[in-house]
Formats: C-alpha cells, structure tokens, sequence
C-alpha cells in the first residue's frame, strides 16, 4: 500500500477502495493548491517527500487514527511533484457506520499528517519561489 | 565509521546536494553533525538545531551517537497536505 503518488488523485477510486457495505458514511477531505499564502501570490507548489520514511510515518498517523477510532475506515493519498492552483494535494477518506466519527476521524488524519510526514513544499509565485515554513522557523 | 546524510527541501538548495557520505569518528551524535553543518553554510546559521532529526528513516533524538552504516537526515519544517 502506497500513500504517495506522482499522478492526479482519484478520489472516487479512493472512496471505492475504503467504503464497507456497513458504513453509513464517508468523509471525503481534499487539500487544494490555494493562488495565495501569507500575501503573496502562488502559482504553484512542487511537492517532494523522503520517500520510504514518509510511507512509513503515513502509516504510523493511519495506525493511530485507527487505535483511536476503531469503526473508522481511513484512506489517505498524498500527490507528490508538480501541481498548480486548484490542483489536489492530498485526499483522504474516512468511512465509518455513523458520520461522526467519520468527520472526527478525517480532522486527525489531516492534523497528524501535517505535524510529521516529511513532505515538504515549495511554493512559486510572480515574488520568486520559496520552501513554505523554512523562513517562519529560521532565524 | 561511515555515515550517509541525506539533504532535502531547503538543505538541498543551501547544500547543492541530494546527500553526502561522511567519514566521522566514533561517538559522534547527529546533533554533532547539524553543527559541523551550520558551520560550513551561512544560510543554516541561527538555526541552533534542526526542528527535527531522522536515523535510518525514522525520527529520532539529536543527541543520539550515530553507528556506521547509519542514514541520518535532518528534517526541515514539514509542510505535507
């Protein structure tokens, strides 16, 4: 099982892949490239990843999210490489019998992977290009 | 011992490498390693410590001594989703 991709996300195949007969519910999450960050204008970001240890800490957030919502089922596809405005960085889905937890179970997906996966960002714009957090922790 | 140091995102652009292989006496921690670093380039200067250390592919505490044969990577401020 891979949680990183070159290519356009399926979200709908991602569906497919995680929805039960038993669940009454899916959350369906997608992060987007925004045209705007702290300002300054984004015309695109060039995602890149530390291949194997990202798979592996993707797993490890999936594994806790299922300690801690066990009906929930939880897919997860982040897009690496090249992507512009409107494009989907990341989808996940989380299906479960009944649609609160499914909500509750998608926001700590989403919250985890963006605390500890390495992935990294660089966002380019008509201002030049930049890795997004480096200068906000630099210095 | 023989270490491999991997660079990513920013400390690619700052190092102009995708990893180096470095020859290190024994007893030397990745925390060690980050200073040798900030020490050579300009640009990680002010940054005391990096806000996250990786050994063979999995986070790990800076100060722990490196073994030969080691992947060490330091992580720059995650920015996934």
């Amino acid at each position: 099982m891979s949680y990183l991709t070159d290519s356009p996300i399926d979200s709908a195949a991602l569906v497919r892949s995680v929805v039960r007969p038993g669940d009454g519910a899916y959350v369906l999450f997608e992060g987007v490239v925004r045209n705007h960050n702290e300002g300054k204008q984004v015309e695109s970001i060039d995602y890149e990843a530390y291949l194997p240890m990202a798979e592996k800490e993707m797993a490890l957030v999936i594994d806790d999210v299922r300690r801690a919502y066990p009906d929930v089922a939880v897919a997860v596809l982040h897009r690496l490489g090249h992507l512009v405005v409107g494009d989907a960085s990341i989808a996940i889905v989380c299906a479960s019998p009944h649609r609160a937890e499914a909500f509750e179970a998608c926001r700590m997906t989403i919250d985890r992977i963006k605390q500890t996966v390495p992935i990294w960002k660089k966002e380019r714009g008509p201002d030049g290009e930049e890795w997004v957090g480096w200068q906000c922790t630099h210095g | 011992m023989k270490v491999r140091l991997l660079f990513f995102a920013v400390l690619r652009d700052v190092t102009g490498k995708r990893d180096d292989l470095l020859d290190l006496p024994d007893g030397t921690s990745a925390d060690d390693v980050w200073r040798r670093l900030c020490d050579q380039h300009a640009a990680l200067r002010g940054y005391s410590r990096p806000p996250m250390t990786a050994i063979n592919e999995s986070y790990a505490d800076p100060e722990q001594v490196l073994r030969d044969g080691d992947e060490l990577a330091f992580i720059p401020p995650v920015a996934g989703g």
